[in-house]
């Protein structure tokens, strides 16, 4: 299909304006991080490192900053085991209600996050569960699990069956097998299979605020009990700046190591 | 004979692997039951609970189901017409972001996949993809401050990005909401448009092309059609994503309420059994626009 050189030029021209729209908010907050008044008022009143500076001796944050991370990763440590487990069983077994399974794993993401956080809070209040650390690690556990089975999945996919009948030819167990062929075939899909859930969990608030009680504070808790209070305007745009520039190795990392469109693999 | 040794042991691993290869079925169970065990007991257990939990009856006075069932909950849920309002606004909500993020999608998704060079065209990837990790709660603020339309007194007087630079700011409001959501998602409805377009022939546009279809036609007659099943993938996140989100209302709606808000609300009244029944909305829209969305294929080009 030719298209003519004013098409061409207009779908660039749509391109990087869709581009900008994804990029502009993001730099808008990154300027306001260094503003040194205390609005989100358009230009900033003059650049300086002041609140880069009180933010660093905040308490909030950083004790919000280490809920967040020690939440995410216990969290993140189940989601991957039980991924892993759905991921081999379903890749390697035919079953009766084997589609099932696969539609239980992506219900707690493919439901609202209110409908997850109503009804787990309800769970948990009628179990008598105290909510807690605990209860939002179960809670984030089970909505990180499909990250985890989906990445894992698609690398088994890709593995070319023969590498298993091989390893069966030359002597190997099942234990054997998955210990120097399949492991190490799919430690990458896992890996980034865990940063995804990690970043899932690190991002979730609804939920969150559903099941974790009075005292239990994550970051994007904290943005949020913070974003409407004049005062913490400037720590809240710092904030928000530093789990941006945290989220760049992340995304580079994952990247890298899953399958997808912009991996690079074939 | 170095494999000898190997094909001849009776090692513990051996015997334990052994029972999972001769008896049927045993392997699966091992494998599968921790996760199906999590799933069914903390999530669906939870799901009917929920249920369960609108036919209890209120106490007004200590604000707790009593064990006394009643319909009342999901009468008033399904017949109260100040729900049905706020349900239609969500919807409309959820549409309207599953247009924008269209509208935007497939321009972007042709320019990258078929118009850029290679080497661009892996960066413009990775360009999109970017902003999904800077974080849900970051890029709601960020358009606060994006919106910000400022007010006569205060500091705040000269208002934010856009109406300093533009002129120009809807404020906080539906608008508002629409526009930060379709940011949110615009990845989600691109990727799969792209990945489509990826997969695509360039020798059945050419064959259009020979056969005298102008682009237009081509695009009507040839890549849409084909496409069908990546925008309806898309709009699986961009629709249900979108519907059920109340946070984003929170930051940038202003006083614009949406199903997620009046759940919330109603659950920190407190009325727990109300709010379950009005769970219940979501769920149904949802699983409904899964089942169209099925019905196009969607679910094959995951």
């Amino acid at each position: 299909m030719q298209l003519s050189r004013v098409a061409r030029f207009s779908l660039r021209i749509v391109t990087y304006f869709g581009l900008a729209f994804l990029y502009v908010p993001l730099a808008v907050v990154v300027v306001l991080s260094f503003n040194k008044a205390t609005s989100l008022a358009w230009p900033p009143r003059g650049l300086g490192l002041q609140w880069w500076e009180r933010a660093a001796d905040a308490e909030g944050p950083r004790d919000a900053l280490w809920t967040s991370v020690k939440t995410a990763l216990a969290a993140t440590g189940i989601a991957l085991v039980l991924g892993t487990l759905a991921a081999f069983g379903i890749h390697k077994y035919r079953f009766f209600g084997r589609n099932s399974i696969s539609f239980l794993i992506v219900l707690p993401i493919a439901l609202p996050g209110i409908v997850t956080a109503v009804a787990l809070q309800a769970t948990f209040g009628r179990v008598g569960f105290d909510l807690g650390f605990r209860t939002v690690v179960i809670a984030h556990a089970t909505f990180c699990v499909v990250v985890a089975f989906n990445n894992v999945i698609a690398r088994l996919r890709r593995m070319q069956p023969n590498l298993l009948e091989a390893s069966a030819d030359l002597g190997a167990d099942g234990f054997q097998t998955f210990r120097y062929v399949t492991f190490p075939l799919v430690r990458s899909a896992l890996l980034a299979g865990g940063l995804l859930a990690f970043a899932l969990s690190f991002d979730e608030i609804v939920v969150t605020t559903f099941t974790s009680g009075a005292g239990f504070e994550t970051l994007p808790q904290w943005i949020f009990n913070n974003f409407s209070r004049p005062n913490n305007i400037p720590l809240v745009n710092v904030v928000a700046t530093v789990v941006m520039l945290l989220s760049i190795p992340m995304a580079w990392l994952a990247q890298r190591l899953s399958d997808g469109p912009a991996s690079g693999k074939v | 004979m170095v494999g000898a040794p190997v094909l001849t042991s009776r090692s513990l691993t051996r015997r334990i692997a052994g029972p999972f290869h001769r008896v049927n079925g045993l392997g699966a169970v091992a494998v599968l039951s921790a996760p199906v065990l999590w799933l069914l007991v903390v999530y669906i257990g939870s799901l009917v609970l929920l249920v369960a939990t609108a036919f209890f009856k209120l106490d007004s006075f200590t604000q707790k189901p009593t064990s006394e069932l009643t319909l009342d909950n999901f009468d008033r849920a399904f017949t109260t017409s100040v729900f049905w309002s706020t349900i239609f606004r969500s919807i409309g909500v959820a549409v309207s972001v599953t247009l924008v993020c269209l509208a935007l999608s497939l321009p972007m998704a042709y320019y990258i996949a078929k118009i850029a060079k290679p080497r661009v065209r892996r960066a413009l990837v990775v360009a999109v993809v970017l902003p999904l990790w800077a974080g849900y709660l970051v890029k709601g603020y960020a358009w606060r401050a994006m919106l910000e339309p400022g007010s006569q007194f205060g500091a705040s007087a000269s208002g934010g990005f856009l109406k300093s630079v533009f002129g120009w700011t809807p404020g906080f409001g539906l608008v508002g909401v629409i526009i930060t959501l379709s940011y949110l998602w615009l990845p989600y409805m691109l990727l799969p448009i792209y990945a489509g377009l990826d997969r695509l022939p360039p020798s059945l546009l050419d064959a259009a092309g020979d056969l005298g279809a102008r682009p237009g036609r081509t695009f009507t007659s040839v890549i849409g059609p084909l496409l069908v099943p990546s925008i309806a993938a898309g709009s699986i996140f961009t629709f249900s994503l979108s519907l059920g989100d109340y946070i984003i209302a929170n930051i940038v709606g202003g006083k614009t309420q949406l199903i997620g808000n009046l759940i919330a609300r109603t659950l920190l009244a407190p009325n727990q059994p109300l709010a379950a029944a009005l769970t219940l909305w979501p769920i149904v829209i949802v699983v409904l626009y899964l089942i169209a969305m099925a019905r196009l294929r969607a679910f094959e080009s995951f």
